[in-house]
């Protein structure tokens, strides 16, 4: 493939060095003097210096037969626009954009940016894997397929705790597939028993989010 | 005209006299912007402050949905997107438009490039670099250019 990848920050140069060791063709682009000096010697006709939001450093670049864009840039202004600009005028079919501020996640989202990468947004995810404050977590979320799974704590209260899987009214298009407990994990059976404390994964159709956490009883 | 509530995002010397200018034509007016100095703007030519003649003035950046919120721009009928950044003023324009519904959104594009592909798209842009080549290229040459710009 031909990729083109804007910003030479660490995540851009390190992508660019494992791209071109998977075989493929990148060019990389910086619009900072001092950061593309500081790259420039390790991939020399490579590396671009421009700002990508400019029509003619993207042209310039190859855009026109670039098979995936990439915007990791430190400002999601620009993301946004370098892919944009990528998907409408110049209809490179596959881009991914960087979010920097996970607050700005909804703008991306708003204006048809996706796929979008979020260190932040990953590291929160993470952590409230790790701790939980909420009953739910979205443990993996593919927008486009339709599918989720999620992560669900039986909590002291809840009225599943002590019923049978096969007693479980769940909603179609969903499916409990692990019970994490204890600190290990196992597919359920219809005889499997719910306990308080277990952490239950299932993988469901998001539009039935709502009616499996009824089903579950959980509220929040 | 009827009266309107105007939201400014960027109150810089463009943004503030637009802001001072359709307040005088008895407008709400709204202003934008993440540097709280740029208030003294809005002020310059005023006998009281911006506040004292009705002007409203927020601190914040202009991507963040809370501080649009807080400007108004839910009750807002026209929205300005003025900011020093093409790329900011891009994006805020279409969120103005698109979650927020504003009926007349206009953005600032300095770079021409940039400013012809969005107004293709449907979007009011406003392109002051385009003007200023296209008003010295008249001076130079002497043409009469009525029409265009």
């Amino acid at each position: 493939m031909y990729l083109i990848v804007v910003g030479a920050g660490k995540v851009g140069v390190n992508l660019v060095r494992e791209l071109e060791d998977q075989g493929h063709e990148v060019t990389l682009i910086e619009s900072s003097r001092s950061l593309y000096m500081s790259v420039e010697q390790e991939f020399e006709h490579r590396v671009q210096y421009g700002d990508a939001s400019e029509l003619w450093v993207l042209e310039r670049a190859g855009i026109e037969r670039a098979d995936m864009v990439i915007a990791v840039t430190g400002d999601d202004e620009d993301n946004i626009l370098i892919c944009q600009v990528a998907k409408e005028k110049y209809s490179v079919e596959r881009i991914i954009a960087r979010v920097n501020n996970p607050r700005n996640r909804a703008h991306f989202d708003l204006l048809g940016i996706s796929p979008v990468v979020s260190a932040t947004g990953l590291i929160l995810k993470l952590i409230e894997h790790e701790v939980p404050h909420h009953k739910l977590v979205r443990l993996l979320d593919l927008e486009s397929e339709k599918i989720e799974i999620i992560e669900l704590r039986v909590g002291e209260d809840s009225p599943v705790a002590g019923s049978r899987i096969a007693d479980i009214q769940t909603p179609d298009r969903t499916l409990l597939i692990t019970i994490l407990r204890d600190g290990t994990g196992f597919v359920p059976d219809a005889e499997s028993v719910l306990k308080v404390g277990d952490d239950i994964l299932a993988v469901l159709d998001p539009d039935h989010e709502e009616e499996l956490k009824a089903a579950l009883g959980f509220d929040g | 005209m009827p009266k309107m509530f105007v939201l400014i995002v960027g109150c810089g010397r463009v943004g503030s006299s637009l802001a001072r200018k359709m307040l005088g034509e008895g407008h709400t007016v709204s202003c934008l912007d993440q540097d709280p100095e740029a208030h003294a703007k809005l002020g310059v030519g005023l006998e009281e402050e911006w506040e004292d003649h009705g002007g409203i003035f927020t601190v914040g950046a202009a991507l963040e949905t809370k501080a649009l919120e807080t400007a108004g721009i839910e009750r807002a009928d026209a929205f300005v997107a003025a900011t020093n950044g093409d790329n900011t003023n891009i994006v805020i324009a279409q969120i103005a438009r698109q979650r927020y519904e504003v009926d007349k959104v206009v953005a600032r594009i300095l770079d021409p490039a940039r400013a012809a592909f969005y107004r293709e798209r449907g979007m009011e842009v406003v392109c002051p670099t385009r003007v200023a080549i296209e008003m010295l290229e008249q001076s130079l040459t002497g043409a009469d250019r009525d029409g265009e710009g």
